[in-house]
């Protein structure tokens, strides 16, 4: 049978790997020396440990290696966790439309609770569950972690997983795909590039909570954990600024190998997974995954894991095909889905009451009202400091936007930048503030969106340089210029790409409020009058009851924030806007 | 030709429209594809035809009616039938051999097997060298050339083919088209029956031993036409064309000649609606008056002319009957005394023309008039008359159909649109009046 030879064939291969034996030897003891360190840093989570005596801790930079790989080792848990909640979460909530409508609105709440909000809950249970071993500390340290991680993880995955392509979905049943299958066949990769990127971000977020996570002052608990985290607190504590130096540049390389090793060999892999054909967007390219796939005995092994792993892929599958009954008789769904609604609906009434029922017992209506007003003066530093970093980053966004070879790098630079925490600043402000005899109210705010506004400006790049040339073309021949630009060019171009990011960042500050709005250096503590302080105040007394108070109207805040301004804002994007 | 595979019995489907009513979709359909044959399934976007076919791949269970593969009843996708899509559907991030593994590994076939069985078929389908290859890496033939494979590895009894050639251009199309039929005709295919569904009249007849016609709203097999003729086929051939010719007349204006309908009334695909724009309309017309047709021709001669799609086409020949600028008749299209003045005529006489035209023959423009002159805001949001579309199609059809016709109305000086505010309104000198 006759083949148009249409194109040219295009061979994927690597180079030959004969070439590989220097690599081969090379890799060996360096790949082995890594998990040794690993499974060290591993193993020093579970040291005998009891509450109430404290761990040493240095600010010795030599010591500062150490604290890195066990705050790496950490995250990695984390990281991991959270990957497999977000994959279980979007399974579940994908193919369930009764589990979807509590489980969507529940990982909605849970994303707006701030970090210290898990910890003044779950720490006093970790610890008991491991007594006399620091593991239950760990446990806590890592949860705190993995709660400013998951979250958009498994908002993520669950978007891919709801916008598969219908004929995706069709072939994997036509193909009769089981759901083990179907799972690693299309779910998983489909959501690949998304989770990816996600995974980069909650990274940050992950390092920016760093101080909040491992050093544990909640319910009246003082316990620094080894790590970069615990290095910070206690250089602010004995105000060393040296110190501080030194966790800024242990934090760089933290970051940096895990962008090397991790994320970079990852991005060139998940390349493949990309759906969108190749709009001429620079593959990225990874030296660590090269050498990992020109090394052989790699190979061999990564082989061996795939073919067992196809195994189960050829265990789990359907026995049975359409011709076979259904094992139930389906049945009407549309009574069952009304009993359902009825119960939702009961179960929100019941908890709205119970809730009521304990602010008046426990706290008393004015603190409500009080509290309800320290949200209102945080929402409008939020405003505010979201308007102020879009007016500085969008014009700059474009511009590097619009000039490729700057952009690919700037990705690299804004993942540090959104990662560093606003604690190494506190020094800075603090002196600041105390010399020039300055409002602690207006002016500690600048650091709630140190972490966060960097999400505007990555967003506002990546929007400008998918600008089609055609369309760039067209302005330029149009000779479009001044605010006209602007308003029919610009903004319309990257406004789709500014509300993700300013959604995010405002996300963020009101989390990052708790770290900003109470801030300490040495002895000296600054205090701006707002909601996250008033967390941060009750967290450290251990005051269940205003904790959580504090917690609920942060919720509404966030919530009604999502759905009555962006929520507009994303259906204006998506209308096409005209200025 | 004599044992069914598949047998379809009064199907019924109806999808739930945007403001809750239901819509028929299939309306009581009758289907039995037998051992050995090709059936083609033909007729306009949202007919039905490919609810049918994904009713007959299990992918969705019909309202009412019986689906049986073999004698049995089919709840789901069944092992011994398989699919191609318009789309290709290739999983982006498999090798050419992983995608046609695929249902092999889910039927949990050993890995020495599934990579033997799936270079024979790759082998087949003329893929050879290409297994390490990502799809993206390939052209669209080469893409559905993969998708074929990946059904036919399956060894499957009935091959489902979803518009399979029209995402593809029209050589390459043709040239796969070609080479299916070849497979088929070599006894080398492990597949005893092909379904085919297609808007392409011509692939139609060059594959099928039976076309069936659709008509939309509620879709029903409206007409049934077997094809005797021996294969290889040639499409430049008389006999060919005269079939060819046969079909277009019938999908354009419906005769009771080849009709299966039940009830004798003859449902007009279009019901005085249209997505034909005014440019395929005017395309259409220009080429009927000129040479070498001088203002009657045969339907595929002025198709071809035409260089649109068979759809675009029928739509727009469709559209000038519907507006009194031609007439058909027997496989043959002539155009009118008002069409030759329209012809003619300079802008301004062709669009004073349309518009009068659209006041007498088209019911959905004319309400559309009277209800914005009875209204005290003079003007309508597209949501209204969307809904009132939705109450006889899909979304996606509704929205088209509303576009041709907002462009039909805005040329004929009927109405005036606001695109960004999604307003219809009188036009200013009506209002002063």
């Amino acid at each position: 049978m006759p083949v148009a030879n249409t194109i040219q064939r295009t061979s994927i291969r690597l180079p030959s790997a004969r070439r590989s034996g220097l690599w081969d030897l090379a890799l060996l003891p360096l790949v082995l020396c890594v998990l040794v360190v690993l499974a060290f840093g591993a193993q020093e989570m579970a040291t005998p440990y009891q509450v109430g005596t404290a761990i040493d801790l240095s600010l010795d930079p030599l010591y500062l290696p150490y604290y890195l790989l066990r705050t790496t080792v950490r995250m990695f848990i984390a990281l991991g966790f959270s990957v497999v909640f977000a994959f279980a979460f979007a399974l579940i909530a994908s193919r369930s439309k009764a589990a979807e409508k509590v489980l969507v609105p529940i990982l909605d709440i849970l994303q707006s609770i701030p970090i210290l909000g898990f910890m003044s809950i779950t720490v006093t249970g970790f610890i008991a569950l491991f007594p006399g071993n620091l593991l239950g500390v760990e446990c806590a340290a890592i949860f705190a972690i993995f709660t400013s991680q998951a979250w958009n993880m498994a908002f993520s995955a669950y978007q891919s997983f709801k916008s598969i392509p219908p004929e995706l979905d069709e072939a994997s049943r036509i193909f009769r795909l089981s759901p083990w299958q179907r799972f690693w066949r299309l779910d998983m990769p489909f959501s690949m590039p998304g989770m990816l990127w996600n995974m980069m971000m909650s990274m940050s977020g992950g390092w920016f909570f760093l101080v909040a996570s491992e050093a544990i002052s909640v319910a009246n608990q003082d316990i620094k954990l080894p790590g970069v985290g615990s290095y910070i607190a206690l250089a602010i504590e004995q105000r060393n600024l040296h110190a501080i130096g030194w966790a800024i540049g242990a934090m760089l390389i933290g970051i940096m190998i895990y962008d090397q090793l991790f994320f970079r060999p990852l991005l060139a892999w998940a390349d493949k997974f990309k759906f969108e054909e190749g709009d001429g967007n620079t593959t990225p390219k990874s030296w660590a995954l090269k050498l990992w796939r020109r090394t052989a005995w790699i190979q061999t092994g990564y082989a061996a894991i795939v073919r067992t792993f196809e195994g189960t892929l050829r265990h789990f599958r359907l026995k049975k095909d359409g011709t076979s009954p259904p094992n139930r008789p389906v049945i009407q769904h549309r009574h069952a889905e009304r009993i359902w609604d009825v119960i939702i609906s009961l179960v929100f009434i019941a908890s709205i009451i119970k809730l009521g029922l304990f602010i008046h017992s426990e706290v008393g209506w004015p603190e409500v009202g009080h509290v309800l007003y320290l949200g209102v003066l945080t929402l409008i530093r939020v405003i505010v400091l979201i308007a102020v970093a879009s007016i500085i980053w969008v014009p700059i966004g474009i511009w590097i936007g619009l000039n490729p070879r700057i952009a690919e790098r700037s990705q690299a630079v804004a993942q540090f930048l959104a990662a560093f925490p606003a604690n190494l600043l506190f020094p800075i402000f603090v002196v600041g503030i105390i010399h020039f005899k300055l409002s602690p109210d207006i002016w500690l705010s600048p650091l709630m969106i140190f972490g966060t506004q960097w999400y505007i400006l990555f967003n506002v790049i990546a929007g400008a340089s998918t600008i089609p040339t055609e369309l760039r073309f067209a302005a330029t021949n149009l000779r479009l210029s001044g605010i006209l630009k602007w308003r029919r060019y610009y903004l319309p171009a990257v406004f789709p790409s500014l509300v993700t990011g300013a959604l995010t960042a405002t996300g963020g500050s009101w989390n990052a409020s708790i770290v900003s709005e109470y801030v300490t250096w040495g002895d000296t503590t600054l205090k701006a009058e707002g909601l996250g302080s008033y967390i941060a105040e009750m967290t450290a007394t251990g005051d269940f009851p205003r904790i959580a108070l504090g917690i609920g109207v942060m919720c509404i805040f966030v919530m009604g924030f999502n759905r009555f301004v962006w929520r507009k804002l994303y259906q204006m994007a998506e209308k096409g806007l005209n200025f | 030709m004599s044992n069914p595979i598949l047998q379809l019995r009064s199907i019924n489907k109806s999808f739930r429209s945007s403001d809750g009513s239901d819509r028929l979709v299939l309306d009581n359909v009758d289907f039995t594809l037998a051992e050995g044959e090709i059936v083609a399934l033909l007729g306009q976007s949202g007919s039905g035809k490919s609810t049918l076919l994904r009713i007959m791949a299990g992918l969705i269970t019909a309202d009412s009616g019986e689906v049986s593969y073999r004698g049995k009843p089919i709840y789901g996708p069944a092992a011994g039938v398989s699919m191609v899509f318009q789309s290709f559907a290739l999983f982006p991030w498999l090798t050419v051999q992983k995608n046609v593994e695929l249902g092999l590994e889910a039927l949990g076939v050993s890995p020495a097997e599934q990579t033997r069985r799936a270079k024979e078929a790759i082998s087949l389908i003329g893929l050879e060298g290409f297994e390490g290859s990502l799809p993206r890496e390939l052209s669209g033939g080469m893409r559905q050339r993969v998708g074929i494979a990946r059904a036919l590895v399956l060894e499957p009894e009935v091959l489902l083919m979803d518009e399979a050639f029209s995402a593809l251009d029209v050589m390459t199309g043709e040239h796969l088209r070609d080479d299916i039929l070849e497979l088929w005709q070599s006894g080398k295919l492990p597949t005893k029956s092909l379904l085919v569904v297609s808007h392409n009249i011509e692939e139609a007849v060059m594959m099928a031993d039976r076309v069936l016609i659709f008509s939309s709203n509620p879709g029903r097999v409206r007409a049934e036409l077997p094809i005797t003729l021996s294969r290889p086929r040639q499409a430049k051939g008389p006999e060919v064309h005269h079939l060819v010719d046969t079909l277009y007349t019938e999908m354009v204006s419906p005769s009771d000649h080849y009709s299966t309908d039940k009830n004798k009334t003859v449902t007009r695909t279009s019901y005085g609606l249209s997505t034909a724009t005014v440019a395929q309309i005017e395309g259409v017309l220009e080429r009927l008056v000129d040479d070498p047709f001088r203002g009657t021709a045969d339907l595929p001669k002025l198709a071809e002319v035409s260089e649109i799609s068979d759809n675009a086409f029928i739509n727009a020949a469709d559209a000038l009957v519907m507006l009194g600028l031609a007439t058909i008749e027997k496989g043959d299209i002539s155009v009118t005394t008002l069409g030759k003045r329209f012809e003619q005529g300079n802008n301004e006489r062709r669009q004073e023309i349309m518009g009068q035209q659209m006041l007498t023959n088209v019911p959905f423009i004319v309400n559309m008039r009277h209800s914005l002159e009875q209204q005290s805001s003079k003007e309508m949001p597209f949501e209204h008359l969307l809904k009132v579309l939705e109450f006889s199609m899909n979304k996606s059809d509704a929205e088209r159909v509303l576009e041709a016709m907002l462009e039909w109305a805005r040329y004929g000086n009927v109405i005036e649109v606001d695109f960004s505010k999604r307003l219809i309104y009188l036009p200013d000198a009506d209002q002063l009046q």
